[in-house]
């Protein structure tokens, strides 16, 4: 549909614009364009980002050798997909604050999920309609998107359990109250 | 306040017109109402709100003085504002609900959300969604379900799933079966109860497939710091004791087009909300694109809350 | 003809007729208002704390008031059925005993309507129910109609009792092309009634339990069994009690009707069990809840058994005459029929329907002490209304006492015939 077309590009044009606010809380994001399709920031670690602040390119020199990291980054542990992927698949070895496609297309981290659309293709189609993931907002009007992220770590991106709320009152349990208002 | 209240009354009933109600009230008198004051053993019931009629065959101006008394009543309970809105139904609009089985994962926070945005009575407890524990090996049997779990966390290995709430029926049973009327599908598909007709007979419960319908069993007990004061007379407006009430899709928001509570909740984002009759909608999209089926779908009650399979 | 100032001393002679009695009548008086006294104090509680203080909760949502409803609805609808012999085949024997089947309808009908009353959790807004009053969903809701011809066959038979009582009573005799059309009328009504109320839980596809095609021929063919056997306990009472005279031979046609629709009860009840347990579909469950426990809950299996072997046993009593024909043997049979009806059309009906519930969960629920407390405070009610009814009545129906004798005899003193 057209106006699904729309609506995308506002996406993007809203995620181009997202760098420069990526300070400010998700929801107080301003509307962008006509349709108003709102991301949030990814989740960062705090003080974690830009990672070039590291990894400048001069203090450190770019290791390509696929190995277990033991100065840094430690509490990272990888579970996604096959054994050989590591780091550099996803984060791009010299622009280190990009990430990168498959075919080296360089990808803002506030654009991660065309970078998760390569290989879940149909995750990424059901996103974009609103099914999978979360949206919140008006159900005919402005709706707020989260990015992949959000819910799923990309390191391990499976959905965290969850300690339930309380379960209901069994029917036994529900009694006349003594005492207390009425 | 009273702008939305004023552009928001029901369209005027064709033929119950205030004078005919009058007629009727002037009938029971005043004396009557005392003796039921006297029988239901509270005290605050007034004239007015015995000799109240049905709310579909109320004119707009009584309607007004019913919406008066009821944010006076709650002033007075709760020393807070509540407004009672009377946003009647969008033209255009058919509110449908999809739930992804395959996300759900039990946590339970639309249960407590609904309760918070929906006034429900804390203690006796009422809450309008059951989440069921299923076995993966049994599928949707409800004669597995188990209701009352409670690990450290979910999900649990085996399981999965299934929040239950009113399925907003496009064949009602329950609509049907109210003997005196106080139920009633609204054009935007939300079937809702009249709190202030219903006379507590339960007829309704009995004949619900979902278990969605619930009974104030004692007085309701809303502590006043946590009542919602964004009410609907028809949806989540505090509920007197003996009367039945259920989900009504959050009609305080869906009306202004947000989102009910539980999908605004839900971390799985399990939960999807909209307007059937928009091509465009998500709740089009799942009903074109995914596996979807209705719960107990054999007793052609047509819910217009589906189930799906987001995988 | 009918005179005002006749009916209004009608109605002072029969209060005043009430109101005098032997010691035991006052004292089965006493002991009735008592129990009324103490329902009515359940009942108050009830309605202050709401029905919380029943142990009906969402999972199941009706119980012991909606048991005894129906049942007595059964009550109602077979105490009229006795007219059926007497005025199809003009059977004399039968005849003089179908005014007590009104008056036990009466009661019957009074106690229906006032477990009703005590099961709605607003009982203040009883006009919301009331035709033209209120706004009835008529003919939509089953509830709607059971509210008109329960309250229709009540005013039909209390005109028709009222009538012919004040026909006795002013010694004239009633004329016939009024009665005979009205009773000959209550028959189709008292199947209604009792049918009304089979479809009102027939109805919902939501209770797979309930939802079966014989549920009113089941209805009919258990409250044809529990109504007669009442009457037939009664008529005995009656005559070691009055003056009034049954012939055995009545009472005995009337047991051996019983035998028949007690077997078509059994043989309905097979029917019914057959179906469920052989195809054993998802809607087993509440048959196995009832008969043989589920999960480990077995609460109405003693009862759910009870009743099937009190049905059988009664069934052999009144089938075989040397049985039926010995007092002892058939009050017995009397006695286990009406247990029998009692469990399978109050809570054997209503529980299994609830249990498991919509969602598949096993609530047990057993009547809580408010509940049978202002149930027993309805069936006093209901007894009293029958007694003082029968109290009038019975010397009305002999001729003992009469406009012009019972002024007379009102000065001396009285002469009760127990």
């Amino acid at each position: 549909m057209n106006a699904r077309l729309i609506r995308f590009a506002g996406l993007s044009l809203l995620l181009l614009a997202l760098p420069a606010m990526a300070k400010e809380p998700p929801k107080k994001a301003e509307p962008i364009a006509q349709e108003g399709i709102q991301v949030p920031k990814p989740p960062f670690t705090e003080g974690i980002f830009p990672c070039t602040g590291c990894h400048d390119g001069k203090s450190m020199k770019v290791n390509t050798t696929r190995r277990a990291l033991v100065d840094m980054h430690g509490d990272i542990e990888l579970k996604h997909g096959p054994e050989s992927r590591w780091c550099l698949d996803c984060h791009d070895a010299n622009s280190r604050d990009n990430l990168h496609l498959a075919s080296g297309e360089k990808v803002d981290f506030t654009a991660s999920y065309k970078l998760c659309g390569q290989c879940h293709g149909d995750k990424f189609r059901d996103w974009r309609e609103g099914i999978h993931g979360k949206r919140t907002g008006s159900w005919n009007g402005q709706k707020q998107y989260l990015l992949c992220v959000n819910c799923h770590n990309p390191h391990s991106p499976r959905f965290a359990a969850l300690k339930p709320m309380p379960p209901p009152a069994r029917p036994e349990a529900i009694q006349t109250r003594t005492g207390g208002a009425r | 306040m009273t702008d939305s209240k004023l552009t928001s009354l029901p369209e005027p009933s064709t033929e119950a017109s205030g004078g005919c109600g009058l007629g009727r009230r002037e009938f029971l008198g005043v004396g009557v109402a005392a003796v039921a004051t006297a029988l239901t053993g509270c005290g605050t019931l007034s004239k007015e709100e015995f000799l109240q009629h049905n709310f579909q065959e109320l004119s707009k101006e009584e309607v007004l003085s019913v919406i008066a008394r009821l944010e006076k009543e709650y002033k007075a309970k709760y020393g807070k504002d509540v407004k009672v809105g009377t946003t009647p139904a969008m033209p255009g609009v058919i509110f449908g609900y999809a739930l992804d089985l395959s996300r759900c994962i039990g946590c339970r926070r639309c249960v407590h959300a609904c309760v918070k945005e929906n006034n429900q009575s804390r203690n006796p407890e009422v809450q309008w969604i059951r989440v069921l524990q299923l076995d993966k090996e049994e599928g949707v049997n409800l004669q597995h379900a188990e209701q009352y779990y409670n690990p450290a966390e979910v999900p649990e290995e085996g399981h999965f799933y299934m929040p239950i709430q009113c399925q907003q029926c496009k064949k009602p049973p329950c609509v049907k079966v109210c003997p005196v009327g106080a139920t009633w599908r609204e054009k935007d598909g939300i079937v809702v109860v009249d709190y202030n007709w219903c006379i507590g007979c339960r007829y309704c419960m009995a004949a619900c497939p979902y278990g969605a319908r619930h009974f104030n069993w004692g007085e309701p007990n809303l502590p006043p710091d946590q009542v919602n004061t964004d009410t609907h007379y028809l949806g989540n407006r505090p509920r007197p004791k003996g009367v039945v009430e259920k989900c009504t899709f959050c009609v305080q928001r869906t009306r202004k087009g947000l989102y009910p509570a539980c999908v605004e909740i839900c971390p799985t984002g399990s939960r999807k909300f909209g307007n059937l009759l928009d091509k465009t909608s998500e709740i089009r999209y799942v009903l074109e694109n995914k596996r979807v089926f209705k719960l107990k779908e054999e007793l052609n009650t047509q819910p217009n809350f589906f189930y799906f399979y987001g995988v | 003809m009918f005179n005002f100032r006749n009916f209004k001393q009608f109605i002072i002679d029969t209060i005043g007729l009430m109101l005098t009695g032997s010691r035991i009548y006052y004292a089965w008086v006493g002991f009735l208002l008592l129990l009324i006294v103490i329902g009515t104090g359940a009942y108050i509680g009830q309605l202050n704390d709401g029905l919380i203080v029943t142990k009906m909760r969402d999972q199941v949502s009706w119980g012991f008031y909606i048991g005894n409803f129906t049942f007595l609805v059964g009550v109602a609808a077979a105490a009229i059925m006795l007219v059926i012999p007497a005025y199809i085949y003009d059977w004399e024997p039968i005849k003089e005993i179908t005014i007590l089947g009104e008056m036990l309808a009466i009661s019957a009908l009074i106690m229906c309507l006032g477990f009703v009353m005590v099961d709605i959790g607003r009982p203040d807004r009883f006009w919301h129910i009331m035709p033209l009053v209120g706004r009835l969903n008529w003919p939509q809701s089953m509830l709607a109609w059971d509210v008109i011809v329960l309250n229709l066959y009540l005013v039909l038979n209390y005109f028709v009792v009222t009538y012919l009582l004040f026909c006795a009573y002013t010694e004239r005799h009633y004329v016939k092309k009024i009665v005979t059309p009205l009773v000959l009328l209550s028959i189709p009504m008292a199947v209604s009634i009792h049918t009304v109320t089979a479809y009102l839980y027939n109805g919902l596809g939501a209770r797979p339990f309930w939802n079966s095609a014989i549920l009113a021929p089941r209805f009919l063919a258990s409250a044809f069994c529990s109504g007669p056997a009442i009457l037939l306990i009664l008529l005995q009472v009656l005559q070691k009690t009055t003056k009034l005279k049954i012939k055995d031979e009545a009472i005995f046609k009337i047991a051996e009707l019983m035998a028949y629709t007690m077997g078509f009860n059994l043989f309905l009840t097979a029917a019914e069990s057959f179906k469920e347990l052989y195809s054993g579909t998802e809607h087993v469950v509440y048959f196995q809840y009832l008969l043989f426990g589920l999960k480990g809950h077995n609460t109405l299996v003693p009862y759910a058994w009870a009743s099937i072997i009190f049905g059988f046993v009664a069934f052999i009593l009144f089938l075989v005459p040397k049985f039926r024909t010995n007092w002892k043997l058939l009050n017995l049979g009397c006695v286990l029929i009406y247990a029998s009806v009692y469990i399978e059309k109050g809570m054997g009906l209503i529980i299994p329907g609830l249990t498991p519930d919509a969602l598949g969960e096993i609530y047990v629920y057993t009547p809580s002490f408010t509940e049978i407390a202002v149930a027993a405070g309805i069936f006093a009610i209901g007894f009293l209304v029958f007694t003082l009814m029968l109290k009038a009545a019975v010397p009305m129906m002999l001729g003992e006492f009469t406009m012009s004798r019972g002024r007379k005899k009102a000065t001396e003193p009285e002469v009760e015939p127990s």
